[in-house]
């Protein structure tokens, strides 16, 4: 090849021999407690993930730093990229499952929905807990089929059940349901079909008008469909939607005129990413959510004295702080931290491996006093997880947009998950009849 | 006396056989060594991956590579073979794993017939466009009717049961032996269907089909073959990436993306051969997770994680232009070069 080529290449490769010795990868040791982070800084959802993966960092951070670790026993974390594919996310979990220089895994978080699922058997095989806080299996609530998988805080199917809570408050009791017409728009694949099973439910104990009213994907033209909603003229909208079906279902609206206070949007379409596309039609939009944004919770202002102010924080745009994918990062390392906290009540102050995470997961009991300590009050709720009760809380808040910030205008409102177990019930049997498994019995301690 | 007549008899052998000194090496590893050293991390996510999507890529070869059909839709025919074999094992487990696939294969194979009866009247970019329908009906079609995935709340598939003779194969050792045997015999059938007469028709289709048509070969009928040969090798493609590889899936992981990813492996790897595929898949599937490796490595500490993550899609995007530019027949011909040069090195040519 050409002599200046030949010299060019040979200047990237010493440049990048000199780089390489620059600074030295994370390294670990046995004393330390092994973070896995899966992350996804490229692709269609990086706008949102870096702010997760930035809530996560600062707590974690604020944990080694400002605690000293979990009882003394550091934490360290490397981050794979996954680009929220499921490949990526089996590859990810493959290389970190076994521990980073010594130290271990306690509990591992997919961090996407299609990775979720690929790695669900793995874990039970493998002992290593999935916390899928708002996403993955519904049915992994059943924890006697599912020992490893935990869809912590909140399940779609208590979604559904929290917001026929709200709005039975907004309509003052649950007897002024009958009658009424709840319309759900939602995004036609399995997303957004988890809710049809528990609404039906609902729609038969309350007597309220179920109408489901499906959009494809990926959404960006939906006149069609807030045309049925203007001529049906329900009294509520229930948005299951994500990415951008939602702000064009909420312009959508406003252009025919459903008044969009009345929409209530679900989990995946309660971030300022999902409002701001849609302008001054998204005035009064209501969403749930069980990680409100807002910046002056008591963990922020720890997190600003401590991280931020000291330059130490891995947002790259401070004016994300207090986001609701912030947020959401922050709430997912703190159901972590504290899961083998309390694992390490039992096991002794030391890393700990899947097995024990486990136990500290099935045996997590964050009340309103351990919240107070911990400064997530309002941000987080109760969660009190058991060996059948892998979900532990199913309480979400509601907040709204007043065009430029979200302010909640609801405490926690609980599901009735006891009207919905059985549906769960229900389907973890299938499975389990159809992999030939025997659920176990929990006798309490194991 | 008449002098004798020096007689020249035709060499007795035509065509000189030598031992396949490579293959048997790749095969020796593939069946030896990797058992003995193979860790979890190799098995699932680098060797049973590259497997899976060299037979992705040999099959969609079979119809584009060598019959010169375009098309988009190997996803969608995966997807076909995934959710057939699934109901098979659902619904009649009795059959037995070999006799699932099997019929997951055949199912996707006619259903690859039905979608690769319009190439009767239209070719190239147009016969791609049927096949783009292809795919995203399929898609469309595992997601919105519940009862190919078993009323499952969340729209997934997983295997009921992997055992083979009573043998659990649910074990990284189980799925990667299960995945190599699944590729070589169906590799070793697609190596015989295109030295064979089928594969001259094949390949005098794609170079210049109205000729073929004129020395008599049925070219409907071999284009509806290549359509029916080609999702049946998809269709098991697709059922190993569903039970082997991911455990769970849905019609997402068939997206339009792994289309385009599986005609990737077959233009870089070598359209129109066999052991391109196989480079393509590791070029694809393999390459990015070298560059992460070696990202993380050489820059953990020192580049921030995102511009990291970018960095090593422009290295991989420069990668593939300087290779095609290289050598547009694809990776296989630059090492087919590489082995001719070998061979008469010293001297150049």
């Amino acid at each position: 090849m050409r002599a200046s080529l030949k010299r060019s290449l040979a200047g990237a490769a010493l440049t990048l021999a000199a780089l390489a010795g620059a600074v030295p990868a994370v390294q670990a040791s046995a004393d330390q407690q092994f973070f896995p982070l899966a992350t996804y800084r490229v692709g269609a959802y990086a706008s949102s993930g870096v702010q997760v993966w930035a809530g996560m960092i600062d707590y974690l951070n604020y944990i080694n730093e400002v605690e000293g670790g979990i009882n003394g026993v550091k934490l360290v974390w490397q981050e794979c990229e996954t680009e929220w594919t499921a490949e990526k996310g089996i590859e990810c979990y493959e290389r970190f499952k076994n521990g980073l220089d010594g130290a271990p895994v306690a509990v591992y978080q997919p961090n996407g929905a299609p990775a979720a699922y690929a790695l669900s058997e793995r874990a039970e095989v493998d002992k290593i807990p999935l916390i899928t806080l708002g996403y993955g299996r519904t049915e992994a609530t059943d924890g006697t089929v599912f020992p490893y998988n935990f869809p912590v805080m909140l399940t779609f199917y208590s979604e559904a059940s929290s917001l026929i809570n709200y709005i039975a408050q907004r309509e003052g009791g649950f007897d002024k349901l009958k009658g009424k017409k709840i319309a759900t728009v939602y995004h036609d694949s399995a997303y957004g079909r988890e809710t049809l099973g528990p609404l039906k439910l609902l729609a038969e104990k309350y007597g309220f008008e179920n109408i489901q009213i499906p959009v494809a994907d990926p959404g960006n033209e939906q006149s069609a469909q807030w045309r049925q909603v203007r001529q049906l003229n329900p009294d509520w909208v229930f948005l299951r939607t994500w990415g951008v079906s939602t702000p064009v279902a909420v312009k959508t609206a406003a252009r025919f005129g459903f008044p969009v206070d009345h929409i209530v949007g679900d989990i995946w379409a309660s971030s300022s990413e999902d409002v701001l596309p849609a302008g001054a039609s998204a005035k009064g939009y209501l969403a749930l959510t069980p990680y409100p944004a807002g910046a002056d919770f008591e963990i922020h202002k720890r997190l600003k004295q401590y991280i931020l102010d000291k330059g130490k924080s891995d947002l790259k745009d401070l004016k994300n702080f207090g986001s609701v994918y912030y947020n959401s990062g922050l709430v997912n390392a703190a159901v972590a931290v504290e899961a083998i906290r309390t694992a390490q009540g039992k096991f002794g102050k030391r890393p700990l491996n899947g097995e024990e995470g486990r136990w500290g997961l099935e045996h997590l009991n964050i009340d309103d006093a351990r919240l107070k300590d911990m400064g997530y009050f309002g941000l987080m709720q109760n969660l009190k997880l058991s060996c059948r009760d892998h979900e532990g809380g199913g309480s979400a808040r509601v907040q709204q947009w007043d065009g430029a910030s979200w302010t909640l205008i609801s405490d926690w409102i609980p599901a009735d998950r006891a009207l919905l177990r059985p549906l769960i019930d229900e389907k973890s049997a299938a499975f389990a009849k159809e992999k030939g498994l025997t659920p176990r019995t929990c006798t309490g301690d194991e | 006396m008449s002098i004798a007549i020096p007689r020249e008899t035709a060499p007795l052998l035509l065509t000189q056989r030598s031992v396949p000194w490579g293959l048997l090496g790749l095969l020796l590893i593939a069946f030896v060594a990797v058992p003995l050293i193979g860790n979890d991390y190799w098995l699932n996510a680098i060797l049973i991956p590259f497997l899976v999507l060299s037979l992705a890529g040999l099959g969609l070869n079979l119809l584009t590579g060598y019959t010169g059909q375009t098309s988009v839709g190997a996803a969608g025919f995966m997807a076909v073979g995934a959710f057939a074999t699934y109901g098979f094992l659902l619904r009649l487990p009795e059959l037995g794993l070999p006799v699932a696939l099997l019929g997951g294969g055949l199912i996707s194979a006619l259903v690859g017939y039905l979608f690769g009866l319009p190439s009767s009247r239209i070719k190239g970019f147009y016969l791609m466009v049927t096949t783009l329908a292809a795919q995203f009906f399929l898609e469309w079609l595992f997601v919105k009717f519940p009862w190919f995935y078993n009323y499952g709340s969340s729209g997934t598939i997983s295997a009921p049961k992997l055992a083979l003779f009573g043998h659990d194969l649910n074990t990284p050792l189980g799925r990667y032996w299960l995945t190599l045997v699944t590729v070589l015999l169906l590799t070793w059938g697609a190596v015989n269907l295109v030295k064979s007469q089928i594969g001259r028709n094949w390949m005098a289709i794609r170079d210049m089909d109205t000729a073929a048509a004129v020395i008599g070969i049925p070219v409907k009928r071999y284009k509806h073959l290549a359509f029916a040969v080609s999702s049946f090798y998809l269709g098991i493609a697709g059922a190993l990436w569903a039970f082997a590889y991911l455990g769970t899936a849905s019609a997402s992981s068939f997206d339009i993306n792994r289309s385009f990813q599986i005609l990737f492996i077959i233009i870089i790897g070598g359209m129109g051969s066999i052991a391109g595929n196989f480079v393509g898949a590791a070029f694809i599937s393999l390459l990015p997770i070298l560059l992460s490796h070696a990202g993380q490595a050489l820059f953990g500490g020192s580049v921030d994680a995102g511009q990291l993550q970018n960095l090593q899609k422009i290295i991989f995007g420069v990668l593939i232009i300087l290779f095609l530019i290289k050598e547009p027949e694809g990776l296989i011909r630059l090492l087919s070069n590489l082995r001719d040069r070998l061979r008469h090195w010293p001297l150049r040519f």
